[in-house]
């Protein structure tokens, strides 16, 4: 997937001389996941920015340039790093277009490595997504598998709206055959259903989506049938999608690694429970992160969802006549 | 005398060019040829735009004491400040201001009327930043700085690709600011990518009831040294020692010399907003002294000396003011206010599927569909 989201940042620094990348270590060292490796040499060091190290100098600076024409693209080193930039990006970034009646526009995008599962120090597993899709005037997208992965990211640089990029860190590694030569065939801000199921959906997202896809091979395997939604868009939700899936399974399970507490997957259970009251068989069911803050790594693996808390998760609404 | 006046202006090298007790100007070997063209007649137009800037700044207190604007935060004392520093940029240089450069938006050619509507409530904004290259008031303090260094940053790139672009980026910001983390990452960005950007603090003495002392120990132009930068001290009550300053900033900006910081050391004559009660924290002595040296009154006796302060010269300046403050108020008494539906429309450049959905609701609930 990194080698996916390199060729995804090389094609959009090629179509658009606008275009720059900017943040900590990702010019020479090619960043510390090498998501830009060799970007730098290729494009030259005004293009792709190594910077002073300050996220709230990135995004601050950043957005300047914006209104001067660029179309910055900014690495948050890691998720638990980018809360010194949350002033410019909920007062400023997200604010501005408002702020200004629509006559500047702040075409940013922020990539974010997020989650955990990799057995790192404090502060480098987090899962803050919640946080932006709250904020009006941030667009929020998560790619789980190397295919998206190069088209969203091209698709988030040419949106004229600020868009956070959240990347499954986990899933970096992932590999898959990725056509460069084909367009997106799917809307930034679409759902996609991964398999068709008739029983119950899943919806996840970013690294859950694979482990949702397990869960529901290990349950096909028992007979029982899942739809696997992958929600791609944190802001807007594509909600039509998971309307159709759950008038059809009449069951919802939603998987994050983020806190269950006012995450994405309380305002997909409140919003499903008004669209879809008559079609639901059962409550819809949030697994995800406890309400901590997220653990030392040797004991992460009870933190972080996995299949068997997924499968329990179905189980416990199959179970509801 | 309180903790705020441990930071005044006569240190020795404070920048200073207008006399304090009448007389004609200082010569300095650095500043003064910045001002070889400024003439009797320019000096007069200097003059007008003080008193200008002083009268709309009353009549935007006036309207608010009658409750026209939900609040106002004064540039009174502040004029020679904002008017130097204004006239020392060019059209095609971008302000990044904090929210008190009423008079550096008015000269750079906002309809005063439109200033005031963010005031009033009636937008987040007033004008197209576009318009006039100044964006629109900034209140979290210390969040404009940043901007300005990644504009500047921006201008150098394209300054790459036409080399006929020496535009520059002036970021206005006050002595509190100077302690948000965003002013040393600024300064720091700036520094490291060497950005045509000049640093401008209003050292206003008072961060709302804090004054000066406790925001620094050291005089706020001392912080440029740490970063490698130039700073300069002036006198922000001497509107011609500003401009030259301003021009020789702009100048060493333009020409690939880097940023600069200056520190103009003036007074915040009247209340951070209309909410604020400085009687509360200031000693009416500290006020008296400032108002000897009222900005205006300052460039006033050096057109004495010269014989410009006419009758007829000042009867026509106050004509001027007062006209633009009909105007003002007229502009005000007539805003159209925005639609309420107004709120959806410009929260995403691009369609958003929640907010169609809300706005689908907010106009069927407004038209009683709801019922």
């Amino acid at each position: 997937m990194a080698k996916a989201l390199n060729a995804g940042l090389r094609r959009s620094l090629d179509d658009d001389d606008r275009v720059m990348l900017m943040g900590e270590d990702i010019g020479r060292l090619g960043g510390v996941f090498r998501v830009t490796d060799q970007l730098q040499a290729e494009f030259g060091a005004d293009r792709v920015v190594d910077t002073p190290l300050a996220e709230s100098g990135i995004i601050g600076t950043a957005i300047g340039l914006a209104m001067r024409g660029y179309r910055p693209v900014c690495e948050i080193q890691f998720d638990g790093f980018i809360y010194p930039a949350f002033d410019q990006i909920v007062s400023q970034l997200a604010k501005i277009h408002t702020r200004t009646e629509g006559a500047v526009t702040v075409p940013l995008t922020i990539r974010v490595p997020y989650g955990g599962g990799i057995g790192a120090v404090e502060h480098h597993s987090e899962s803050p997504e919640a946080y932006f899709a709250h904020t009006a005037g941030l667009r929020v997208v998560t790619c789980s598998n190397p295919d998206d992965a190069f088209g969203m990211i091209q698709q988030a640089i040419r949106s004229d709206d600020p868009v956070l990029f959240f990347e499954p860190k986990r899933r970096y590694w992932d590999r898959a055959d990725v056509d460069l030569d084909a367009a997106p065939t799917v809307g930034l801000y679409d759902a996609r259903v991964v398999i068709a199921g008739s029983d119950l959906t899943v919806v996840a997202y970013g690294p859950m989506v694979a482990t949702a896809l397990a869960a529901a091979k290990e349950a096909a395997s028992e007979g029982t049938s899942i739809e696997v939604i992958d929600l791609r868009s944190l802001s807007p939700i594509d909600f039509d999608t998971i309307d159709r899936s759950v008038a059809k399974t009449g069951r919802l399970v939603v998987v994050h690694e983020a806190s269950v507490f006012l995450g994405i997957g309380a305002e997909i259970a409140a919003r499903i429970s008004e669209r879809c009251f008559f079609q639901l068989e059962a409550p819809v069911l949030r697994v995800g992160g406890y309400a901590t803050p997220y653990p030392p790594s040797k004991v992460e693996q009870y933190y972080l969802p996995d299949v068997d808390r997924v499968l329990d998760a179905i189980d416990r609404s199959l179970a509801v006549e | 005398m309180s903790i705020a006046t441990a930071q005044q202006l006569d240190t020795a090298d404070t920048v200073t060019l207008l006399t304090e007790h009448g007389g004609d100007l200082r010569e300095d070997d650095l500043f003064s040829p910045y001002l070889a063209d400024i003439d009797d007649a320019e000096l007069c137009r200097i003059y007008e735009d003080l008193v200008v800037v002083r009268r709309i700044d009353a009549e935007a207190t006036a309207l608010q004491r009658q409750g026209e604007l939900a609040l106002w935060a004064p540039l009174l004392g502040q004029e020679a400040a904002q008017v130097g520093s204004a006239r020392g940029i060019r059209p095609g240089d971008f302000v990044f201001g904090s929210y008190r450069e009423h008079a550096v938006a008015y000269l750079r050619g906002v309809d005063p009327t439109l200033i005031l509507r963010f005031w009033r409530g009636s937008t987040h904004s007033g004008w197209n930043p576009y318009d006039i290259n100044m964006t629109t008031p900034a209140i979290v303090i210390g969040s404009q700085m940043l901007q300005a260094v990644g504009y500047a940053m921006g201008i150098m790139r394209d300054a790459k690709r036409d080399d006929s672009i020496h535009d520059i980026a002036v970021t206005y910001f006050g002595d509190g600011a100077t302690s948000q983390g965003g002013f040393s990452e600024a300064l720091g960005f700036a520094a490291s990518s060497h950005a045509p950007v000049v640093f401008f603090c209003q050292n206003n003495q008072y961060a709302i009831s804090a004054p000066v002392g406790i925001q620094t120990s050291v005089p706020i132009v001392q912080r440029a040294s740490g970063f490698g930068m130039r700073g300069i001290r002036v006198d922000g009550n001497d509107v011609l020692a500003v401009l030259a300053v301003t021009r020789y900033a702009a100048e060493r900006a333009r020409s690939g010399d880097g940023p600069t910081l200056i520190e103009a050391v003036t007074y915040r004559m009247g209340p951070h907003t209309t909410s604020d009660d400085p009687t509360r924290y200031r000693d009416a002595d500290e006020l008296a002294l400032w108002k000897t040296r009222d900005p205006i009154d300052r460039l006033l006796r050096t057109l004495e000396y010269r014989g410009l302060a006419t009758d007829e010269m000042l009867a026509a300046v106050d004509a001027k003011a007062d006209a633009v403050a009909a105007e003002v108020r007229k502009g005000c008494l007539e805003t159209v206010e925005p639609r309420p539906e107004s709120i959806f429309d410009h929260v995403y450049s691009e369609p958003h599927s929640l907010i169609e959905e809300e706005r689908a609701e907010f106009l069927d609930y407004h038209r009683g569909g709801a019922e």
